[in-house]
């Protein structure tokens, strides 16, 4: 199987896509002289034409509401932010618009759109353009949230976020986009809604999504050395949130450890460990624990950024606290 | 010549007749609504569109079928002038099944796929972009349509309402904004809200050729609208119009007339330009109509209005289930 970066796995996924259905078209800021802010959308303006790779200005509320309408009118649009600090301007037309018109229209109008880009930190981008947004998103009905931690998933994730009839946030990583894996030649889909168990163990499960996937991933390859088997669930989908996967995964394990980007207060980890506590309370041998970015906004200052993020380390620590093991 | 001329009164007589009806209907409607109002028969907001009828009925008259209609809450008469039913109207007021959105949306959100109204939205602005993507989707498509945004003045201080200009015309798309000038945001009076006084001027700045319009003569409103579908159809321009006027009642039922943010001498002075007065003193100048025959169509209107108000009162409440459906549709991915 080739070895293709993220980056690429999207670019294959929008390029496709976009060969299928003459319908789905790009824009965004970007996205088509200077080939994507992250090359995600290179080549794509030669092949498409200006028509269907649409260089937006800077006006995130405006280009959304774009969007919408020609959503609205059956167009399939792919709106791109830079990043989703950005898309932050754009949260009425995303929130407001996207995710209600089917219900106050009572069924008449949905909504094929995806709105995309990269989310949570990167490298010392300090406090305005290193935040994790899923949590607001998920909090929306009438959206639904999917968050790609490999290549093979973010391509196959793409390809049914732009293929849904509903509104699809798709929530990438600027750390993500160079990292490689395999990728097949054939076309393939992932579902929406279903998570992945992406690593077998009965010790304890380590649940998350996104960027995070990398990290679980690290944790249990490292905790394996130690004899402690991970069970790594990947969540793929943010909303609708695959409730069944989580709750099979701690019964088996009976402890878990909840991995989020983002901040803790009312983060995702909180929805998920309430998930756990109704339908797992007599399996539990342990409290749950979230690993989480600081109750801060990101610093610049490399050891303070290290000190605020979520990593390797912070997510070891935690198996052995809910396995009550001696650091 | 004489013949032409003959034909071509007539027809202007049929138009008037239809353009008088429209109104008229929407006017006797809406009382209806505040009765009904009155006994809590509709709930929440609820935006009267009287004394603004020529505007709506201006513009959409001029409307091929194929076109489309955005707007904002205040959106009643335009539904009605578009040719939403009075019966699906009136039932998404109650709240009822059968109402056009089935009861979702009320007063503030009015959609009817099979006219092309795409509704009626809530946040002041935020329907302008949405707008502008339809008119992106019609040049996408290499269609011929236009699409109407209607909005009040005060959308114009909104940021939503610059971004969308600037792309329509940097991008050239068939959108004819129409900004209903009625001279107040809620309470706010205009000269209090924007640094210009004519609304129109501020489609200078984007390329966009604009008009003020009177919008209490519903003739004027669709001469403006001829030029601008002109140049949406023919050249894919947008236009902005800024058409002037006034609403009769309060912002929405739980504001008084007058009193408050505006005087009743004013008031008084506006309701001497009532746009169904205009018109019909028009007709009656000009032969095309009788007392009698108003009198008949005021006598077939409150039939339909009253017709609407016993379908909407039959119809049922949606049932609980009604509750979790059209969140998401059932994707047909693949
Ligand atoms: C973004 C936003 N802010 C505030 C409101 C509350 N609001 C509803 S209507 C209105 C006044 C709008 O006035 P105008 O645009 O002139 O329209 P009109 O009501 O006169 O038709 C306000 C402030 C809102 N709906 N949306
Ligand atoms: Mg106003």
């Amino acid at each position: 199987m080739p070895l293709i970066t993220y980056r690429d796995a999207l670019n294959q996924a929008l390029r496709e896509e976009m060969h299928k259905d003459d319908r789905v078209f790009l824009m965004g800021e970007e996205v088509g002289v200077y080939n994507g802010a992250y090359k995600v959308s290179k080549g794509l303006l030669e092949e498409f034409g200006e028509m269907r790779v649409v260089d937006t200005p800077i006006t995130e509320l405006g280009f959304a509401g774009v969007g919408v309408g020609a959503a609205m009118v059956g167009l399939r649009p792919i709106v791109e932010f830079m990043t989703w600090n950005f898309a932050l301007l754009a949260l009425d037309q995303v929130v407001n618009a996207a995710a209600k018109m089917l219900y106050m229209s009572g069924g008449q109008f949905n909504m094929p759109i995806v709105f995309r880009g990269p989310n949570g930190a990167a490298l010392q981008l300090s406090a305005q353009h290193s935040q994790s947004w899923e949590s607001w998103l998920a909090h929306i009905p009438g959206l639904k949230v999917v968050a790609p931690g490999t290549p093979y998933d973010a391509k196959g994730l793409l390809k049914s976020a732009i293929r849904d009839d509903n509104p699809v946030i798709v929530l990438e990583g600027e750390m993500l986009y160079n990292i490689k894996g395999e990728v097949p030649d054939e076309e393939y889909l992932i579902p929406l809604g279903k998570a992945e168990l992406k690593r077998e163990g009965d010790h304890c499960s380590i649940i998350t999504s996104g960027k995070m996937v990398l990290v679980a991933m690290q944790a249990a390859d490292q905790l394996a050395k130690e004899g402690i088997k991970i069970d790594v669930v990947d969540l793929r989908t943010i909303r609708p949130m695959d409730v069944d996967a989580i709750t099979t995964s701690v019964k088996k394990t009976n402890r878990a450890v909840v991995l989020e980007e983002g901040w803790e207060i009312c983060g995702i980890g909180a929805q998920i460990v309430d998930y756990i506590q109704r339908d797992c309370f007599d399996h539990l041998d342990a409290p749950v624990i979230r690993v989480h970015q600081a109750d801060t906004p990101m610093p610049y200052a490399k050891a303070l950024e290290r000190a605020a993020k979520p990593d390797l380390p912070k997510t070891i620590a935690a198996v052995k606290k809910v396995m009550y093991i001696e650091a | 010549m004489a013949i032409k001329k003959r034909a071509d009164s007539s027809a202007a007589k049929g138009l008037h007749t239809e353009l008088l009806h429209t109104m008229l209907l929407q006017r006797r409607f809406e009382e209806k609504v505040a009765e009904a109002y009155a006994l809590g028969k509709i709930g929440g907001f609820c935006h009267l569109y009287i004394g603004q009828e020529a505007v709506g009925t201006g513009v959409i008259s001029m409307l091929r079928d194929d076109d489309y209609v955005i707007t904002t809450y205040r959106d009643h008469g335009q539904a009605i002038a578009r040719g939403v039913t009075p019966r699906s109207v009136m039932a998404e007021l109650f709240g009822r099944v059968d109402g056009c959105s089935k009861g979702k949306g009320g007063s503030m959100h009015i959609f009817d796929r099979n006219v092309n109204f795409l509704g009626g939205h809530g946040i002041v602005g935020a329907h302008v972009p949405i707008a502008t993507g339809v008119a992106f989707a019609i040049k996408y498509r290499g269609g011929n349509q236009a699409i109407v945004c209607f909005m009040g003045e005060a959308a114009v201080n909104n940021g939503a309402f610059h971004e969308a200009l600037n792309m329509a015309g940097l991008w050239k798309l068939p959108v004819i904004y129409v900004i209903e000038n009625n001279k107040y945001g809620m309470g706010t009076a205009v000269e209090r809200a924007s640094s210009i006084k004519d609304m129109y001027k501020r489609g200078e700045t984007y390329s966009i050729t604009s008009a003020e319009v009177d919008g209490q003569d519903v003739l004027a409103v669709r001469d403006a609208m001829a030029t601008a579908l002109e140049r949406a159809r023919d050249d894919y321009q947008p236009t902005l119009l800024e058409i002037r006027t006034y609403r009769f009642m309060g912002h929405s039922m739980s504001d008084a007339v007058s009193g408050t943010y505006r005087t009743k001498a004013e008031l008084e002075e506006y309701l001497k330009r009532d746009p169904i007065n205009l018109l019909e003193a028009k007709m009656k100048t000009a032969g095309e109509i009788t007392d009698a025959q108003i009198a008949e169509m005021e006598k077939e209107i409150g039939l339909v209005v009253q017709d609407a108000w016993d379908f909407a009162d039959a119809s049922p409440e949606p049932p609980l289930e009604a509750l979790y459906e059209d969140v998401l549709v059932e994707t047909t991915s693949g």
